[in-house]
Formats: C-alpha cells, sequence, structure tokens
C-alpha cells in the first residue's frame, strides 16, 4: 500500500522505494565492483569464471524456491538430493556407463531415490513445524554421518562393489572420484545444434499428438494453430540442417560450447524477430509499447556488444547450450508449478498453515511434496554440478551444498518466505563474482590469500545470520501488533506503530 | 505391563537408552576383544571433566527459555582470546618468578576472569539480538555462531599478538593453527592430585578436573536455588506467568545466555588446558553442536535441563567416542570409524529432541 501511494507521489519516492526494497542486492553489488576493482584482474577472467560457476550452480539454488513459498524456509535438506546423486554416480561408475547415457542413467537413479529422501524429510519437517530451518541443518549433518558410514564402511563391505580402481583397501571409496572417464561434461559437451533439433522434433511430436486427438474433436482454430507450430517446427529443423552445411555457421552452433557474443547478438535479433512477427504476421496483442522496447533493447545490446572493451569479455566467455537450457527449463518448471492447482495450495500453505488447513488442503501432504521435488531437483542439480566439475571429493563434497545455495538465494534479495527465479539467477551471479573476486581483492589488499577462506566463509554465514534474524524480528513486530488488535483499549498504540 | 514398559521408557527417554545400551555393548566388546579397558575408562573420565563446563553452560540458556545455545562458540572465542591474553602477557612466567609452582594456576586463573570478563559483555549483546529474534533462537545462534567463528578467523590471523610462542614462526602476526600449552597452564587442572585408582595400570583419575568440573556444577545448582536464579528458572517456563510476578522476562533471558556464555568461556580454558594444545580458528565449529547433544543424551529437553542431565549425559557421550576407536579397529581392521559415529549420533539425538519440542522455544505457534 505505502509503496504504491509514493510511486504515484514522486519520482524519488519511486526511487527511494526502488532502492529500499532492492538493499540487499544494492549492498552486494556496490561489495562485488569493490572487490573486482581491487583485485586488480582482467574482467576477462572473472566474466569466463562466473559463467561457468553460474552453470554450475544455478540449477541447486533454483531447487530453494518451491519449498520456500510452502512455507518451509530455506531448504538446506537439499544435502539428500546431492547425496543421492552422488550414489547414482557410483553405481552409473562401476557399471562403466559413460557420455550422455550414462548421465540420463545417473538421472534414472536418483531420481526415486530423491523422492524417498524428500519424502522421509518431509515427514521429519512435519514433526517439527516453525523449526524447519535448523531441522534441516542438522538433518544435512546426520545425513552427511550416514552418507560417510555408507561410502566408507558399507559399499564394498556389506554392499558387493568389486572394482578395485575405487575400492583402498577392500572396502570404503576412494577419496577422490574422478569422472573425467565417464560423465565429465556429459551434458555440457552437447551441441546447441543437438538441442534445438531435439526441441523442434518434440514439438513436432507434441503438434502432432495434437492434431490426432484435435481432429476427433474438431476444432478448427486449435487445429490451425497446431499446424502453423508444426510446418515452423519443421521448417526449423531444415533450416538447422542447412546451417550446418555452411562451414562458418556450423563451428559456432555445432560446437560443445557457444560464445557469449555470438549469441547475445543472435538472440537479441532472434527475440525481436519473433516480437514482429507475432504482431504482424499472427495479429497477436502485442503492444506497441512492447515493440518499441524491444527493439530499443536490442538496439542497445547490439551497439554494446561491438564497443571493443565489453566485445573481448563476451568473446572471452563460452557456455554450454544444454546445461544452461535445463536451467531455462527448472525456472519454467517452478513457474509453471505455481501457476497449478498445487502451486496454489503451496503457496496458501506457505503464507497460512492454519487458513489452509481450515480451507481443506491436507497441510501436511502438500509440505512433503514440496520438499520431494526440492529434493528432486536438488540432485538433478548436484548431477549437472558434477559432471561439469569432473571430479568430486567422495565424503565431504555434498556438504556444503546448502550452505552455498541458501546463501546464494539470500544474496539475490530473497527471504525466508520469499522467494523468485529473478532473486535466484542474480544471487547466483552475485555471490559467485564475490566468490571468485573476493579472495583476488584479499591478496592484492592483504597480500594473503589464506584469509580469503575465512573472509568468504564469514560472507555465507554473516549473509544467512543475518537474514534470518531480519526475518525473525518482522515476524515478531507482526505478532505483537496481532496482540495488540485483539485488545481494545490498545487502539491507540496499533496507530501510532501503523 | 506394556504400559509401566512404555511409561518407563519414556521417563528415561528413548535416545538415552539406546545410548546406554549401545555404550554398555561396546564396553563388552572391548572388554571381550581384550581392549585395555582401564586405560580407556581413564581418558573417558578426563575428557568427561573436560567437556562437562562446556556442556554445563548449556543449562542457564536451556533455563532461561532460549533453548540449547548453539552459539556456545561465543564463549569458546572469547576463552580462547582470554587464554592467549594469558600466554601473551607470559603470566606463568611472571608468577613462577615470584613463588615457583604459582604460574599455571595464576595463568589459568588470569585465563578464565579476563574471558568471563569478555564473555559476560558478548553475551549481553547477543541475548539482545535473541530478545528480538524470539521463536527462531536456535536457527539465529547457530548461525550467529558460524559466523562469529569466521569474523573471529579473520582477526586471528591478524592479531597484533608478539609473544613467539602464539604468533607464526614466519611472519610478523596471527595467531598458529594450534599452540602448545605446556609453557603456560596445560594440564593444570589434569595433574592436580591426580592417581592411578587400583595401583600401577589403574583408571587414571585427574581429582583437580573432576574437583573443578563438580564445583562448577554446585555453583550452578546454586546459583538455580536462588532467587535470580528461580526468576530466571520461572522466566524460562512460563514466560506469562513471570511477568504477571513481575519478573522482567528479556532481562533474565539476557541474563541466561550470558552466563551461558561465561561458562562456556570457562569450559574452553578447561578444555584447552587439558587437552594440551589450544586450536584457534575453525576447530570450535562443531563444538556447540557436541555440547548440545551431550546434554541432551543426558535427558534433558530443548525446554528443560538439569544438572544431572549434563553429568550423564557428558560421560555416555564421551565413554562412546573415547570406545569406538579401539573396538572398530578390532572389528575393521586399519579403520577408525568413531568420527563419522559421532556425526550419526550428536546429530541424530538433535533432530530427535527438536521433534520432541513441542510448545518449547522451537515451536514459533
Amino acid at each position: 500500500m505505502k509503496n504504491n501511494e509514493e510511486k504515484r507521489i514522486s519520482f524519488s519516492g519511486y526511487l527511494k522505494g526502488a532502492i529500499f526494497n532492492n538493499k540487499v542486492i544494492i549492498l552486494f553489488t556496490v561489495l562485488c565492483i569493490a572487490c573486482i576493482m581491487a583485485s586488480n584482474t582482467s574482467l576477462n577472467y572473472i566474466a569466463s569464471e562466473v559463467f561457468s560457476r553460474f552453470g554450475r550452480n544455478a540449477c541447486l539454488v533454483l531447487a530453494l524456491i518451491i519449498p520456500c513459498l510452502a512455507g518451509l524456509g530455506m531448504n538446506f535438506g537439499i544435502v539428500v538430493g546431492a547425496i543421492a546423486a552422488q550414489i547414482a554416480i557410483f553405481f552409473v561408475v562401476h557399471w562403466g556407463f559413460t557420455g550422455i547415457g550414462g548421465f540420463l542413467l545417473c538421472t534414472l537413479m536418483s531420481t526415486p531415490m530423491a523422492i524417498f529422501f524428500g519424502w522421509l524429510l518431509g515427514i521429519l519437517f512435519n514433526k517439527t513445524k516453525g523449526s524447519e530451518m535448523i531441522t534441516g541443518l542438522v538433518l544435512g549433518f546426520f545425513a552427511d554421518g550416514l552418507y560417510r558410514l555408507f561410502t566408507l564402511y558399507i559399499i564394498g563391505g556389506l554392499i558387493p562393489y568389486d572394482d578395485p580402481n575405487l575400492l583402498d583397501r577392500g572396502f570404503g571409496l576412494r577419496n577422490a572420484f574422478d569422472l573425467s572417464d565417464s560423465i565429465k561434461y556429459a551434458l555440457d559437451d552437447i551441441s546447441f545444434v543437438t538441442v534445438f533439433r531435439l526441441l523442434m522434433v518434440f514439438i513436432i511430436v507434441i503438434q502432432l499428438i495434437n492434431i490426432a486427438i484435435g481432429s476427433k474433436k474438431a476444432m478448427a482454430v486449435d487445429k490451425k494453430e497446431s499446424m502453423l507450430k508444426l510446418v515452423s517446427a519443421a521448417a526449423g529443423l531444415v533450416i538447422s540442417f542447412i546451417l550446418m552445411a555452411v562451414p562458418g555457421v556450423s563451428g559456432m552452433i555445432g560446437g560443445t560450447r557457444l560464445i557469449l557474443s555470438d549469441t547475445l547478438r543472435v538472440a537479441m535479433i532472434v527475440y525481436l524477430l519473433s516480437l514482429v512477427i507475432r504482431k504482424f504476421l499472427l495479429h497477436r496483442d502485442i503492444t506497441k509499447d512492447r515493440l518499441i522496447k524491444g527493439a530499443v533493447l536490442t538496439v542497445i545490446v547490439l551497439v554494446l556488444s561491438y564497443i571493443p572493451f565489453i566485445r573481448d569479455i563476451l568473446r572471452s566467455v563460452s557456455i554450454s547450450a544444454c546445461t544452461y537450457g535445463v536451467i531455462c527449463l527448472f525456472c519454467f518448471f517452478n513457474n509453471w508449478i505455481l501457476d497449478t492447482k498445487l502451486g496454489q495450495d503451496m503457496r496458501t500453505v506457505g503464507q497460512n498453515r492454519i487458513v489452509a488447513g481450515s480451507a481443506g488442503i491436507n497441510v501436511d501432504k502438500i509440505r512433503i511434496i514440496a520438499t520431494c521435488i526440492s529434493t528432486v531437483l536438488a540432485a538433478w542439480g548436484q548431477l549437472i554440478y558434477l559432471q561439469n566439475l569432473g571430479t568430486f571429493n567422495t565424503v565431504q563434497q555434498q556438504s556444503n551444498v546448502g550452505l552455498y545455495a541458501v546463501a546464494a538465494l539470500l544474496v539475490g534479495g530473497a527471504s525466508v518466505q520469499k522467494a523468485n527465479n529473478r532473486q535466484a539467477i542474480i544471487g547466483v551471479v552475485l555471490f559467485h563474482t564475490l566468490f571468485v573476486v573476493a579472495p583476488l581483492a584479499a591478496t592484492q589488499i592483504i597480500g594473503d590469500s589464506a584469509i580469503s577462506e575465512y573472509i568468504r566463509m564469514f560472507i555465507c554465514y554473516g549473509v544467512i545470520a543475518v537474514s534470518l534474524a531480519m526475518h525473525a524480528w518482522k515476524k515478531k513486530d507482526k505478532k505483537v501488533v496481532k496482540k495488540i488488535v485483539g485488545d481494545d483499549e490498545n487502539k491507540d498504540v496499533i496507530k501510532t506503530l501503523a | 505391563m506394556m504400559e509401566k514398559l512404555k511409561s518407563a521408557v519414556k521417563h528415561i527417554n528413548l535416545p538415552r537408552l539406546i545410548i546406554i545400551l549401545f555404550f554398555l555393548f561396546i564396553v563388552l566388546l572391548a572388554y571381550v576383544n581384550d581392549i585395555n579397558v582401564n586405560s580407556y575408562i581413564g581418558s573417558t573420565i578426563k575428557y568427561w571433566g573436560m567437556w562437562g563446563v562446556l556442556v554445563l553452560a548449556m543449562v542457564p540458556s536451556i533455563k532461561c527459555g532460549i533453548g540449547p545455545n548453539f552459539g556456545i562458540s561465543l564463549g569458546i572465542v572469547c576463552g580462547l582470546l582470554g587464554s592467549l591474553l594469558a600466554i601473551e602477557f607470559g603470566i606463568t612466567d611472571i608468577f613462577n618468578g615470584i613463588v615457583p609452582g604459582l604460574g599455571p594456576w595464576a595463568a589459568i586463573a588470569f585465563a578464565m576472569i579476563s574471558s568471563a570478563f569478555f564473555a559476560w559483555f558478548v553475551g549481553v549483546a547477543y541475548g539482545k539480538i535473541l530478545n528480538c529474534v524470539k521463536g527462531s533462537e536456535m536457527t539465529v545462534t547457530t548461525y550467529i555462531g558460524y559466523s562469529f567463528i569466521y569474523l573471529m578467523c579473520i582477526v586471528w590471523f591478524r592479531a597484533p599478538f608478539t609473544n613467539s610462542e602464539i604468533k607464526w614462526p614466519i611472519g610478523a602476526s596471527g595467531v598458529r593453527n594450534s599452540l602448545s600449552m605446556e609453557s603456560s597452564f596445560g594440564s593444570v587442572l589434569n595433574d592436580f592430585l591426580g592417581f592411578e585408582l587400583g595401583g600401577e595400570g589403574g583408571i587414571y583419575i585427574p581429582t583437580g578436573l573432576v574437583i573443578f568440573f563438580l564445583l562448577c556444577c554446585l555453583a550452578v545448582f546454586l546459583y538455580f536455588r536462588s532467587k535470580s536464579g528461580l526468576a530466571m528458572t520461572a522466566a524460562g517456563s512460563n514466560p506469562s506467568f513471570a511477568r504477571a510476578n513481575g519478573i522482567d522476562v528479556d532481562k533474565m533471558r539476557i541474563k541466561g545466555i550470558a552466563l551461558s556464555t561465561v561458562l562456556g568461556a570457562i569450559g574452553i580454558v578447561v578444555y584447552t588446558q587439558g587437552f594440551g594444545i589450544l586450536q584457534a580458528y575453525t576447530a570450535p565449529l562443531q563444538m556447540g553442536f557436541q555440547c548440545v547433544a551431550a546434554i541432551l543424551i543426558g535427558g534433558a529437553t530443548t525446554g528443560k535441563a538439569k544438572i544431572s542431565h549434563v553429568i550423564i549425559g557428558t560421560f555416555l557421550f564421551q565413554g562412546l567416542l573415547m570406545f569406538t576407536p579401539p573396538v572398530s579397529n578390532k572389528l575393521l581392521a586399519g579403520t577408525d570409524i568413531s568420527d563419522t559415529m559421532r556425526q550419526i549420533i550428536q546429530n541424530g539425538v538433535i533432530l530427535y529432541a527438536l521433534t520432541k519440542a513441542k510448545g518449547g522455544s522451537s515451536n514459533e505457534e
């Protein structure tokens, strides 16, 4: 309410509101810029480092959003999802599957495990309502212990696992697990053109099914649209084959990585073209404002991308089409599920359990489902993380997953009860920029890089501590107001508080 | 019969029962496997005394209504600072010059008093923060504890200590990763009137340490019998009732958490003198969890604690940790399963207590 009024009042009021609402992001942006300036390192290096870390970590952070909206707070329990992923990897590597096949098998194996773990976690959370975060944290440590028991004593001991390359002394896995011969870069190395063709084939199949079903119901409009989509997808497929025949382009889109500068330019042009096509050819409801905004944005990005300084940075960054595609899928999934009936129930539960319960929502069940979804997403996120990293510490790799993911989300401006994809994305970028540059800056300023690890961890825990404290503080204030509202005599106090 | 059994289990409380049985089982295994049980009982008693005061620090914070103090690391850091100052000023040498043999005692007294002094101020500030976050104390205390440790890591790294025993061999300042307490007050309490029970090769009893721990227990016990202590208990167990009786609940909570922090500071001094090595930096990270687990094993809940819980819980927990390595080494040659076991037991017990916390400090409604 207040914000809206301010908006109307003046631009400065609006600005104030914007700054206040984004105070965390602004603070960390300033911190990042200061560290970048102090670190005295080339921006090319920082940019490529941040983009590769972004591809690695974004999915794990996106896994936190649904439980957050379902009122479970920051889910530190995603550690169990990571554990499910790692257990799947042990077996897939042992069986000798490699490449994308191995990766898909890992995904397939880790999913039921993650659902099971998530279900257990959900039951536990239901027993500790109101203190889910500390429960998640302690459970992370507990699961860590069980996992260690599993990897160091049970595997090869109770479970037959006859692999001399991986067992140190007859039982117990080796400390470092190398994936370079199996699933390293399995997902990252899929070229853009493959992803694109798969997408087109997927659309064609879906539309064919649509037409087949739709013909019975005889809905002419839908059928026409389906045909249109079908044709354009087929055209896309053909174009992809034609483009692959062009020598210069085939290297660009057929390779394992995309160069950011080219990708950005093409993406902006495609975006503008799609707007124009939708407006003038398909007569969709697109306002002129949006068209103009799109055009201006495209021009600005294109011009910026040709400025030598920025061009160099953009050229030095290469991104993996498939991994970034999966990140987009995660975002879409989060948005999609929140629009369904289930998602609406989750939001209701997140806002008030008692109201949700009296409205006939099975609160406990919804909470368990939210936890399961989060755990499964975390397992997949950890798989993406590990296939990019290529090697992991068998016993300890998972232990900081929850911490880093939560800290990143909070840096993006999320609170314990509210989070969205945008905050997750911004948070990952800022947090990992800081992660890259803070040690460099510390080395430059203090002359010792050993201290940077402490600074990093202090930032992680400090961010979490402060935002949790702020959240609890706000909650307490609300309670006070509620109490006073219940009391008729104290109406004056309410006024002063409000 | 079943009812009786159930109520008995409820009285002893399930995790405690499991842990007791498990402990007895492990001791039995050790006995059967020809392991020198006496020496391990001796080290159990030693670690019991060393951890005791740290675990005791949980009592005031639980009693004043804040719940287990995961942020005991604040007190621990203060205690480390006090110990470091005692070494830095060379208290041992100064007092040894006056009366030979007095040095270590003066040093440990100095460490305790100075660290208690710091801890009181830190604790009061900490309590003020916790009064703002009523209802989510456990989560907030954990993260405040963690971030404070890393903040102090940065401080340790650059701290301007000049004593050659503290600072890095190379470089101008900063605290070493671990430094020996040999020349200051290492094992001064442990050796005081220490004897071997049952002659040569018997169980070593660190009398001074045990006496000090029990004295601390007595002091806390007596405090909670005093007017101020009773008021604190009332404020913790039923805040609205306490408020109606004119007790300032917020003030009592601050007092309780400050007391807990002070006990934590003294506890780490005792721990350090027994351990013989002062560990700064990230060593105290998991200590808070270990203390919480110990008192919960003793039978405390997130809302209720007694001195007996401290004494029993610490003994069981430490005993288990002492006996597991030799047994696991015998059964699975060349392995040490004890750290994994500690992790599972410690966090399992805390989880169990969290699920049982009804209407306690951990519930928001």
